[in-house]
C-alpha cells in the first residue's frame, strides 16, 4: 500500500517568551491512519495541535496539508480545507439545541460546494448525530446534555465538517469506562473515512486504537513508532517515569 | 412540525403588517402621525437588533448611520435640489459606505472596545454636523424645501404633505425591512450570526470567516438604519444635529431591549411601547429622559430578555 502523506510539518517551532513550547518538529501523518500523540504534561501537545489547526501562529517552520503549504492560512480556512479540531475543553453552543450545534458544522461543510439546501443539511445532521448515538436528544439544548454526551456532540460536530483530518484533543477525559468503550468504537468507525490524530492521556485507549504513536517531550519529538515499539522504548519510559 | 412553524411565523408577521395597515383607518389624526414616526423608528431598531440581538455586537454609535441616511437625503435635497427618490438613494448609499468603512475598523475590536470605538465614530459625526453649520444649520437644522415635498413616479405625482401617503410609505419600508430581516435570520446566515453571538472562537473553528460575516451584519444593520434616517428626513421634512447625538444610539438599544433583543418583532413592539411611554410621560414632565434612563436600568436588571424574549422563552418557542 503506497502511503500518501496527508499532513507534514517542517521545523515547526513556537516560543512563548522564553519558553520553547514546540521546538523544530518534523512530523508526517499518513492518509487513513490513526495516530496518537502522547507525552507527559506540558510536553507541548496542545500547542502543537493548535499550530496544525491554525489557532496559534508558529514562530518558525511550515505546515503542509495535502502537499500544499497552509502555514499562512487562518484557522477557518484550514477547517474548510479539511482540518477539523475538537476542543479539549468542551466548547459546544450551550444555549442552542444539539441539532443546531451539528447543523452549524454541516452547513460549513456543505457551503464549500455551493448553496446549502435545507434537505441536504437535515440529512447531514441526522447522519452525524446518529453516528454518535444522540438521535433521541437532538432537540435538547446542548447545555442540558450530560458531560459525556457533550463530548459526543463535539465529535458529531467534527464529523459533520466532513474532515480529511480530525484532531481529537483528549476526547475521553471525564468519560466513564462504558462511555470510553463506546467512544473507541466510534473512533474506529470514523477512521474509515478520515485520518485521525488523537491526543490522549489514557494509555489503554491509545494502545487499543492507534496504528502508530508519536511521543512529544519538552516540545520535541522523542519517538515515533508502533504501539509495541513505543511501549518497549527506554527513552519513552524514562520520560514518563523519570530516570 | 417545522413546516407548521414556518407557516405560523409567516402568518404572524403578515398579521403585524396587516394590523398596521388597518390601523390607519381608525387612528385619530395625532396618533396617525405618531404611528408613522413609530414605524420609521422601528426600522432603525430592526437594523440595530440585527447587530446587537442576533450577532451580539453592542454598538453605541448607530445614531451615525441613522444620521448618514438623514443627512445624505436631507443635504442633497436641500442644497442640490435632488428629487425625493434620488435623495433617498443618496441617504441609503451614505449609510452603506459609512457602515462599510466603520465596520472594517470597529470590528477589529470586540466587547467594551467595540462599544467605545462605535461611540467615538458617532461623536465625530455628531460634532461634524455641528461644525459644518453653514451647510447643516446644526441643532437648528434644515427644513426641507417645497421641491422636496413631492415627487413624480411612473407619471404620478405624490405629495409628501399627505399624511396618508406618508403613513403608507413608512409601512411599505417597514414591511420590506421586516422581510429582509426574516430572510437573513431564518436562513443560513442567521444561524452563523447566532453562533458568533454564542461562541465566536468555536465558530471560527467550524470554518467560518467570522470577521467577514460580522462585517456583513454590520453593513446590513447600518444600511437599514440609514433607510430609517433617509425616510425620516424626507417624510417629516426636517434634518437636525440632535438625530446624530448619542441619545439616538441609546434609543435604538432601548427599543430593542424593551421589545426583546434577538427576536424579529421585538424592536417594533419596543419602539411602539417606548414611544408611547415617553409621549404620555411628556404630558406630565419635561424630564422624559429620566424615564428613558430608568427604563433602561430596570430592563437590564429585571427584564433582560425584553417582552418578546420572555414570551418566546415561556410560551412561543417557535418565534424567530
Amino acid at each position: 500500500m503506497a502511503a500518501v502523506t496527508l499532513l507534514h510539518t517542517k521545523g515547526l517551532s513556537r516560543r512563548f517568551g522564553g519558553l520553547k513550547a514546540v521546538q523544530n518538529v518534523d512530523f508526517d501523518l499518513k492518509q487513513g491512519e490513526i495516530r496518537a500523540l502522547i507525552g507527559p504534561n506540558g510536553a507541548g501537545k496542545t500547542t502543537f495541535v493548535s499550530l496544525l489547526s491554525g489557532r496559534i501562529v508558529p514562530s518558525e517552520g511550515q505546515v503542509f496539508f495535502e502537499g500544499e503549504e497552509v502555514t499562512g492560512d487562518p484557522a477557518w480556512r484550514r477547517v474548510r480545507k479539511g482540518i477539523a479540531y475538537t476542543f479539549q475543553i468542551t466548547s459546544v453552543y450551550a444555549k442552542l439545541t444539539a441539532y443546531e450545534n451539528v447543523a452549524l458544522a454541516a452547513q460549513s461543510a456543505l457551503s464549500r460546494s455551493g448553496a446549502v439546501r435545507k434537505k441536504d443539511l437535515d440529512r447531514a445532521v441526522a447522519e452525524a448525530i446518529e453516528k454518535v448515538g444522540l438521535s433521541d436528544r437532538a432537540r435538547m439544548k446542548a447545555g442540558e446534555l450530560s458531560y459525556g454526551h457533550q463530548r459526543l456532540l463535539e465529535v458529531a460536530m467534527g464529523l459533520a465538517l466532513r474532515p480529511k483530518l480530525l484532531m481529537l484533543d483528549e476526547p475521553t477525559q471525564g468519560l466513564s469506562d462504558a462511555e470510553i468503550d463506546n467512544f473507541c468504537n466510534l473512533v474506529r468507525d470514523i477512521a474509515r473515512t478520515a485520518t485521525i490524530l488523537l491526543i490522549e492521556h489514557n494509555m489503554p485507549v491509545v494502545m487499543q486504537l492507534a496504528d502508530s504513536i508519536t511521543v512529544l517531550n519538552a516540545g520535541e519529538i522523542l519517538a515515533n513508532g508502533t504501539p509495541a515499539e513505543i511501549r518497549a522504548n527506554p527513552a519513552v519510559q524514562a520520560a514518563y517515569l523519570g530516570s | 412540525m417545522r413546516q407548521h412553524s414556518a407557516f405560523k411565523v409567516v402568518g404572524l408577521h403578515l398579521a403585524v403588517i396587516v394590523l398596521f395597515f388597518l390601523a390607519q383607518f381608525v387612528l385619530p389624526e395625532y396618533h396617525h402621525l405618531a404611528v408613522t414616526r413609530v414605524m420609521i423608528l422601528a426600522i432603525f431598531a430592526l437594523g440595530y437588533n440585527l447587530l446587537f440581538g442576533y450577532t451580539g455586537l453592542l454598538s453605541l454609535g448607530h445614531a451615525l448611520f441613522f444620521a448618514a441616511g438623514l443627512y445624505g437625503a436631507g443635504l442633497t435635497a436641500f442644497h442640490l435640489g435632488w428629487s425625493v427618490p434620488a435623495a433617498f438613494a443618496a441617504g441609503v448609499g451614505a449609510g452603506f459606505f459609512a457602515s462599510l468603512v466603520i465596520g472594517v475598523v470597529a470590528l477589529r475590536t470586540s466587547g467594551v472596545a467595540f462599544m467605545i470605538v462605535t461611540m467615538m465614530f458617532s461623536q465625530v459625526a455628531y460634532l461634524a454636523s455641528l461644525y459644518f453649520t453653514t451647510y447643516t444649520r446644526g441643532e437648528e437644522g434644515l427644513v426641507m424645501p417645497e421641491a422636496a415635498r413631492h415627487f413624480d413616479l411612473f407619471g404620478v405625482t405624490f405629495s409628501l404633505t399627505d399624511p396618508s401617503l406618508r403613513y403608507n410609505i413608512a409601512l411599505l419600508l417597514l414591511a420590506v425591512t421586516l422581510i429582509v430581516i426574516l430572510i437573513v435570520v431564518r436562513g443560513p446566515m442567521g444561524r452563523v450570526l447566532i453562533a458568533i453571538r454564542e461562541n465566536e472562537p468555536r465558530t471560527l473553528m467550524l470554518g467560518y470567516n467570522t470577521f467577514l460575516i460580522k462585517l456583513k451584519a454590520f453593513v446590513i444593520s447600518g444600511t437599514i438604519s440609514s433607510v430609517a434616517g433617509a425616510a425620516y428626513a424626507l417624510l417629516f421634512a426636517y434634518v437636525g444635529s440632535s438625530f446624530a447625538s448619542i441619545q439616538y444610539s441609546i434609543e435604538a438599544l432601548l427599543f430593542t431591549l424593551l421589545g426583546g433583543a434577538g427576536t424579529v418583532l421585538g424592536p417594533i413592539l419596543g419602539t411602539f411601547a417606548m414611544f408611547y411611554l415617553i409621549d404620555i410621560v411628556s404630558g406630565f414632565t419635561v424630564a422624559y429622559l429620566l424615564v428613558t434612563g430608568i427604563a433602561l436600568i430596570a430592563l437590564v436588571l429585571f427584564f433582560p430578555k425584553g417582552i418578546l424574549g420572555t414570551i418566546r422563552e415561556r410560551w412561543m418557542t417557535w418565534l424567530p
